[in-house]
Formats: C-alpha cells, structure tokens, sequence
C-alpha cells in the first residue's frame, strides 16, 4: 500500500490519496496517469492490470486500486 | 431521409405516437420494425452489410459465452480437484478460443467497414457508404469485445441485438452506444414520462435551431472560403466559420437524436460537453465526439498501453530515458489511437494528418507540463479569470486550425494556406466587399449573429449556472412561450425549402 | 393534469392563430404583378351555378369574357385558368370543380397537350413559380393533393415541396425582409382581380405578319398528356357533363397542324367536340391590329368579347346551354358582376389614356 501511496503521489503531489474517494468521477486522474499507474504497478509488484480493469470503480480510491492488485496477484 | 426534413419529423411523430399507443411488451418490436422502414428509406441496398454486422455481432457473442459459461461449469464442478495450474491453464485455452472468434469477426467487419470506406474515399464503386455503417458498427464491435472480457452478457434473442445495432435515430450520426447501457432501455418499454417527453422535444427543437439557423446558413461561405483566393485573413475567416458551422450542425444533429430517444424515454449518453470552453485540446477531446472518444479509450489506447510489449518496452525506456521513457508507452497508444481516429473519419491524407497532429498537441502539452507549472508558480497569473478565458481562446484558435484539414485532401495545400496566416496580413477583406461575395447577404449575417449569440449565451448560462430547463420547468407559462418564440424562429429564419440548399449533415460523411 | 392540458391546447391554438397570421402575411399577394397568381383561389366564392366552366392555361383566362357570354346569351360560366397550366393541373381543377358544382358544359383548351411532364417546359425555377399560382389557390382536397405529386419538379420533390404546398408559410418563410405595403394593405383580404376567371386586358400592341417557330422533330404528343386527356373524357362522362375541347384563337405559341390532326382524331374517336377556334378568326371578326395587347399571344378585352360572342352562339346551339337571364336571382347577381367588368374596363381604359397623353 505504502508503494501504490508513492506512485501515486508523485503523478499528483496535490492530492492527499489516502482521503480521496472520487479520483475519476472528479477528474483528478486521466487516461494518460491512469495507464502510467499500470506501468508502475507492472514496475513494482510486477502485476499486470488487463484492460477489462481499467475502470472507475477500480482507479477511484487508492484503497480500491490495492484492492485490485491483490487480487490480481492472488490470480 | 433527411433529419431535418418534414418526412423525418412526420416519421418520428408517427414513432411517438405508436410507440406510446402499443402495450409495452412490443414497443421494442415496433421500434425494430421502425428503424429497419428508416434503413430501408435509406437504401434497400445497404441492408445486407447491417444484416451482416448484426448476425455475425450475434453468433460470436452467443459462442463466445458459451465458452465463457463451459469454463465457469467446469472449474466450478472440478473446484477442489483442480490445481491453480490447471485451473490457469483451463482459462487461458477458452481465452485463445475466444480471442479468435473475436478476431475473426472484428476482421470480418472492419474489413467491410475498410471497404467501403475506401470505395467511398476514393470512389471505387458507385456504392456509397452504406448508411450508418460508422455507427452501427462501432457499436456492435464494442458489444463483442464487452462479451470477451467478460462485462457484459450476450444477448439471447436476435431480433433485440438488431434493434440494439439499428436504433434508428442514433445511426445519422451516432452517438455510440454502450450495449450494457442502451440495449436494456430499447426493450424495457418504459411508461410515458411526461417532463422526459417535453425535454426531447425541447432538445430537438433546439437542435432544429442550431442545424436550420445557423449551420446551413453558413455552409455556403465555408464552402466559398475553401477557394485557393482565400488566403491569410480569408483562411481564418474560414477556421472560424467551419468552426461555426460544424459545432451547430453536429451537435444540432444529435441534439435532435437524444432528444427524440428521450421523449421515447431512452437516455443516450451526452455526445458534447460545451467543447469550446475547453482549457486545452486534452480536455476538448473529452467533451467533443464524447462517445467516440470514449470508445477509442476502452477498445484502442487502453488495450494498447496496457499491453505486455508496451509494458515492456516501459519498463526498458524508463532506465535509459528517465520520465519521458516512463510515458513511452502512453504516447505510443496514442499515435496508434489517433491513427485510428483520423482513419475512422476518412481515409484520405489529411484525416491521419488531422489525427496526428491533434496527438502531437496533447503529447507536447504533456510534455511541456512541467516547464509550465515552473512558469506560473513564478508568475502566479493561472487562477486569474483572464487566464482562464486566455487559455480558453488559444485551444478554440488552435482546434479551428487543426480541424479546418477536413477540407484538404491535399496536405501541401493545407500546409501553404496555413502558412499564409504568417506571411499575409490582408485585413483589408474584412472590409472591402469581400464578404459579401461568401453568398451570404447582410441579412444572413444579421440572421447568424442572433443565432450565434443566442447559441453562445445559452452555452454560457449552462457552463456556469446549469441547466436552463430544469429552471424552467417550473414556470410552464414562460416556459410555453420561449418554445413557440423559438419555434417560429426557426420557422421564419431557417434556411431550408426552395432557395437552401440545406445539405446533408456534415457527419453524415464519415 | 386538467391545467396542464389545458394550458397545452391554449398554446396550441395560440400557435396555429400566429402561424396563421404570419403565413397570410409572407405569401405573395399577386395584387400589383402577376395578377393571375390569385385566378385559382378566386373560384370558391363564385362557385356553384355556372353551366361552363373552362378549364386551360393563359389562352383560356385572356380570351373569353364570361360576362359578354351571360350579356349576350345568358351563359354562366366560369373560368379555371391559369398561367401555363399543365393537363394534369387541368384535370385535377376539373376534378375539384365537380365537388362545387356540375357544370353543362366543359371547356379545355388543348394547348398543354405540348407539354408531357414538368420537366419538358423547361426552366425548374420558372416552373415552380408557375406551380405556385396554380397550386396554392387550391383548397386542400384529395384533387390539390394529387395536383402536386402530379405537378412538382425534381428540384421541388427533393426539398419536399408538397407540405409547402399544403402551408406555404414554409416555401415563403424568408420574405419577411421583402415584405412591401402590399402585403400589409392584403394581408387578410384580397381584391378581386378577375370576372369570373377573366383577367382583363385593354392595352392594345398589334400583331406582326409572320409567325415563325423552329419546327420541331416529333410532333406526337407525350404518353403522359394523352393520359390525363382519357382521364378528362372519363371523368366529364361520368358526371354527365359534355367536354368540349378548344384551341383558343390566338397566334402565338403556333398551333401545329400536326398537332390539329391528332386532337381532331381523338376528339372525333371519342365522339367529341373540338373546335379549332384559329379557323373561325374571321367569323369572330377578330383584328389583329387592335384585338390584341401582346402581339397575338394573347387577345384584349376587345378580342376576348368577340371571342365570347362567337363562342357563346355555338354553346347555346351546338351544346344547348340554357339562357339564364329569367332566373330573378342569378340575374341580380351577374348584374353585380356586369356592372365590376364594366367598371374594371373603364378604369383601365382611363389608366390608359393617361399613359398615351
């Protein structure tokens, strides 16, 4: 978690991640953060996100997004 | 048939009422069986490629569940006995079964879609575009790829995944539909919804507005300007007017398409979102065409960025070119979906041109980002409402510029014109009789001034202050009046009939 | 909900009153030029006892006085015409005629056989207006209906002529920036320009020697005009009313002997009457130094009295129209209208007067 906390914050400093529940639906990411979010995570728990999952439910919350790469990992 | 003309609008008419008349459990047969008059009004001709979309659409969705529900039997019969292994390995085989059913049918399609697009751009054949063929097609191939990845379900009966492809009054000019999202509306049958039912009428009467008053008014000197004479000043003038002419005319078209489905109580999803307030190209590009943008995100440059060569190829730049090797990959998916995207609006030249540069925009902006973050923490002007309306202004300038190559299948003529804006300084057309001779007279000026301000306020008002007619709402009396104001407006200041040579769409060409 | 349907309907009305309101308004009055764009729409209110009526383009309108035939032999009729009206057009007024009334006698002058579809007189633009002065004096019936389909031009079918046919409000949409006086002084009510279909002409412009017309490489008439001529015939059969086909005495278009011929056949194959009235000129009494006000295209007030002179006898003795004049009440009325023609022509002949002095 500590790791995703990094990556993220480093595409958006302004952005307390913790906190922040609306990530797509208030535009804070976009399409191009969204896709080097994937690449990081692929860098970093070498994980790869399928397209399939490239949804706001997914990308809205940093809780929601480690959510996703355990389960991935578990896979 | 026209959108604008009388025979569409008695036709949709004639839609409404039936619809509203038969009980609900076949008001999606009698929305199938309109939309395939409409098709067939369009050109017997063209039925056998719909027909051929809808049925392959069908038969590769129902196999590819199959497969997907054979899995899930048999990991589901075989849970403890299994290894995570074998388990994977169960998975991946229906995976490949499916990925070539998928690519069987996608090349089928975009096979004939190539075709005929080629045929068309070239004039190959004495066909035509089959109508709607942009449309229908996205659509249907978004639904197969859903059904691949497993978000959305096959649909079981033929005849509701035919309604789903030829919606009729989404295959003018869109917008692109999301199976798991329109499909349901088409055959749920919903009740008559009485503010539903005045706010698509409402929107078509605007759209009537935009497309009459001021669309097809202006075609005619942005058609004029197109002339090699016009150049410096006269190019501008023409980026402007295209501009004009092409923002009223399409979103006007699908105005007047969500309108009608929402009287019908189905929503379609917002195709614009006041572009032209956009800060920058990145940003028009989520508020124009949306659903095509939308389209291109989900089943091109995600598919693409996120893939393993790209992931990669990522990670191998990212030692050797830092932070701009990091975003490598996004930038390729870019070039590959914009290729696409200009591709998907014709096949000539100046469409990949158009694609590209919107692509090398948006990368150098990206680019540039944090050079211009430096720039204005030092100069501390960017929460200033001038900066706001100064951005707003260079991404409408710079978007007029880019979108005006739709006119030049010849590049080197687009490149010279636009070099002339730097070496010809011609004010002088502005005021020598120049404009009068764009086959409008001062009237039609006079006429498009309104209607522009009139389109602009209102776009203002909602950018700023939301919806006009939720406000209105509770004032029928006012509410009453400001659509007969409008409807006579239109009425009397509309080009169309004898003397107009209204045109089709402008999207109906792609 | 009652509120609610309430206010809807009031809208309603109060948008076909404005609707109504302006497209009276924008059509074109036809009252200063083009006169005959009102001939069509003049009918109905004197629709209803008219033993003839005549039915056929300019050389119908501009060569028979109606009022010289009731003066002389207590004929009513009326006249259909109207500016280079088509057969089809023609047969449709004759159709929508019967709805009014049904004459004794009706009148058609062959002419229009020369031209087989709308395409074949030439200029789109031209004919369009042509159109609009025959057809949107119309009542809407079936008859206009088909009128249009039968009459519109490809240029008209493409931009959906038909509903403008019905509400011209959206074929003259944009005359708002040319309206004139007119418009306002007509906007509810027009002046009547005719005598009974007869749109009166007192100027005077001799005729020359030689007419001359390219011949032509095939003189039989189209498929089409011969259709709604059966058509005619059938028609006029079948509401016992005898068709009598004419060629007007006028010398220009040329009447083709050709032509003559194949009309004088059928007239003769279907047991009609056809009178070429170019061969009874002399018996008419017709000058064509004075008789005429364009050169003999057309014949003048002067002309067009002889014209009805002549004619008036051979429908009295030929087709047994009655003499009217002891019905006390039709007498009053054509009185009436005697005495606005005989107005008419002295105003015009004063107007004319003025003009030479």
């Amino acid at each position: 978690m500590e790791a995703l906390l990094d990556i993220l914050s480093e595409l958006h400093p302004e952005v307390d991640f913790e906190t922040a529940t609306g990530l797509i639906d208030d535009k804070v990411l976009d399409s191009f953060d969204i896709v080097t979010i994937v690449a990081e995570i692929n860098a970093e728990y070498d994980v790869q996100i399928p397209a399939v999952e490239l949804t706001p439910e997914n990308f809205n919350s940093a809780r929601a997004l480690y959510a996703l790469v355990e389960r991935l990992m578990e896979e | 048939m026209q959108i604008t003309s009388i025979s569409y609008l008695l036709f949709a008419a004639a839609v409404l009422l039936g619809y509203f008349l038969l009980p609900k459990k076949v008001r999606w047969m009698y929305l199938l069986a309109s939309s395939l008059f409409f098709y067939l009004m369009a050109g017997v001709e063209y039925l056998g490629f719909l027909v051929l979309t809808v049925l392959s659409t069908y038969v590769g969705g129902r196999l590819m569940e199959r497969n997907l529900s054979k899995q899930e039997r048999y990991l589901a019969e075989n849970k403890d006995s299994l290894s995570r292994e074998e388990k994977k390995a169960c998975k991946n085989r229906i995976k490949i079964k499916n990925r070539l059913i998928l690519a069987a049918i996608l090349v089928l399609n975009f096979g004939i879609l190539g075709a005929c697009k080629l045929g068309n751009d070239y004039s190959l054949w004495m066909l035509g575009l089959p109508f709607g063929i942009s449309f229908y097609m996205f659509q249907s191939m978004g639904y197969l790829v859903d059904i691949y990845r497993g978000t959305d379900k096959a649909e079981r009966n033929f005849f509701k995944l035919a309604l789903f492809a030829s919606y009729f009054p989404q295959l003018i000019q869109g917008p692109i539909s999301k199976h798991s999202v329109l499909a349901p509306q088409l055959t749920a049958g919903k009740g008559f919804d009485g503010k539903a039912f005045s706010f698509g009428i409402q929107r078509m009467l605007w759209g009537f507005f935009k497309k009459l008053v001021i669309a097809d008014r202006i075609a005619a000197a942005v058609v004029i300007l197109r002339g090699p004479e016009y150049t410096g000043v006269g190019f501008f003038l023409l980026t402007l007017f295209y501009a004009v002419q092409i923002y009223a005319d399409f979103t006007g078209g699908i105005d007047m398409v969500i309108g009608l489905s929402q009287a019908l109580g189905i929503t379609l999803p917002e195709n614009f979102v006041r572009p032209y307030f956009s800060k920058n190209i990145a940003e028009y590009w989520r508020r124009w065409h949306i659903s095509l943008g939308e389209w291109m995100k989900s089943y091109i440059f995600y598919p693409i960025s996120v893939s393993s060569p790209m992931l990669k190829l990522s990670k191998a730049a990212r030692t050797k070119l830092g932070n701009f090797g990091k975003r490598l990959p996004v930038y390729a998916a870019s070039v590959a979906t914009w290729a696409v995207t200009g591709i998907w609006h014709g096949l000539t030249p100046n469409f990949l041109l158009w694609g590209m540069m919107n692509c090398f925009v948006i990368v150098v902006s990206e680019e540039l980002n944090p050079l211009y973050e430096k720039f204005h923490n030092r100069l501390g002007f960017k929460e200033k409402k001038w900066y706001g309306g100064f951005e707003i202004l260079r991404m409408f300038l710079l978007m007029n510029l880019i979108r005006v190559v739709d006119w030049f299948p010849d590049v080197g003529q687009y490149f010279s014109r636009m070099g002339s804006l730097f070496t010809t300084f011609n004010f002088h057309v502005l005021w020598d009789g120049t404009l009068m001779k764009l086959g409008l007279t001062a009237l039609d000026y006079g006429i498009l001034a309104f209607g522009i301000a009139t389109m602009f306020s209102v776009s203002l008002f909602e950018e700023t202050k939301g919806s006009i007619r939720e406000r209105l709402y509770t004032r029928p009396v006012l509410r009453y009046a400001l659509f007969v104001a409008l409807l006579l407006i239109v009425l009397l200041m509309g080009s169309y009939g004898i003397g107009y040579d209204a045109g089709n769409f402008i999207y109906n060409r792609f | 909900m009652k509120k609610k349907i309430a206010l809807f309907t009031s809208v309603l009305v109060i948008f076909a009153l404005l609707f109504f309101c302006l497209q009276a308004l924008l059509v074109p009055k036809y009252m200063d030029k083009s006169k005959e764009g009102n001939l069509i729409g003049e009918y109905y209110a004197n629709a209803g006892n008219n033993d003839v009526v005549f039915v056929g383009d300019c050389e119908v309108y501009e060569n028979f006085s109606p009022i010289t035939l009731w003066e002389e032999y207590g004929i009513t009729s009326y006249i259909r015409g109207s500016a280079q009206q088509l057969i089809w057009q023609s047969y449709y007024l004759m159709e929508e005629t019967f709805r009014y009334e049904t004459p004794k006698v009706m009148v058609f002058n062959v002419l229009s056989m020369k031209y087989d579809t709308p395409k074949s007189t030439g200029d789109q633009d031209e004919r369009e207006a042509y159109n609009r002065m025959t057809l949107d004096g119309m009542r809407w019936s079936s008859s206009k209906w088909n009128s249009i389909q039968a009459s519109m031009t490809e240029q008209e079918r493409e931009k959906e002529a038909q509903f403008s046919y019905l509400l011209p409000l959206l074929r003259f949409h944009d005359r708002w920036s040319q309206l004139t006086a007119d418009d306002f002084t007509y906007w509810f009510h027009r002046l009547q320009v005719s005598d009974n279909g007869y749109l009166m002409q007192t100027g005077i412009k001799p005729a020359g020697d030689d007419y001359w017309e390219p011949p032509l490489a095939d003189y039989s008439f189209g498929e089409n005009s011969w259709y709604y001529l059966d058509k005619m015939v059938e028609l006029c059969e079948s509401k016992g009313t005898e068709l009598v086909l004419i060629k007007a005495p006028a010398l220009s278009p040329i009447w083709h002997d050709a032509w003559d011929e194949q009309i004088a056949a059928y007239a003769k194959e279907k047991g009609l009457k056809y009178i070429n009235m170019l061969e009874y000129q002399e018996e008419m009494g017709i000058d064509w130094s004075v008789d005429t006000y364009d050169a003999g295209k057309h014949l003048n007030v002067y002309g067009a009295e002889k014209a009805a002179r002549w004619f008036g006898d051979y429908l009295q003795k030929e087709c047994g129209v009655a003499d009217r004049r002891n019905d006390p009440q039709l007498s009053a009325l054509w009185t009436k209208k005697t005495e606005a023609y005989n107005d008419r022509k002295a105003l015009l002949e004063s107007k004319k007067s003025e003009e030479i002095s």
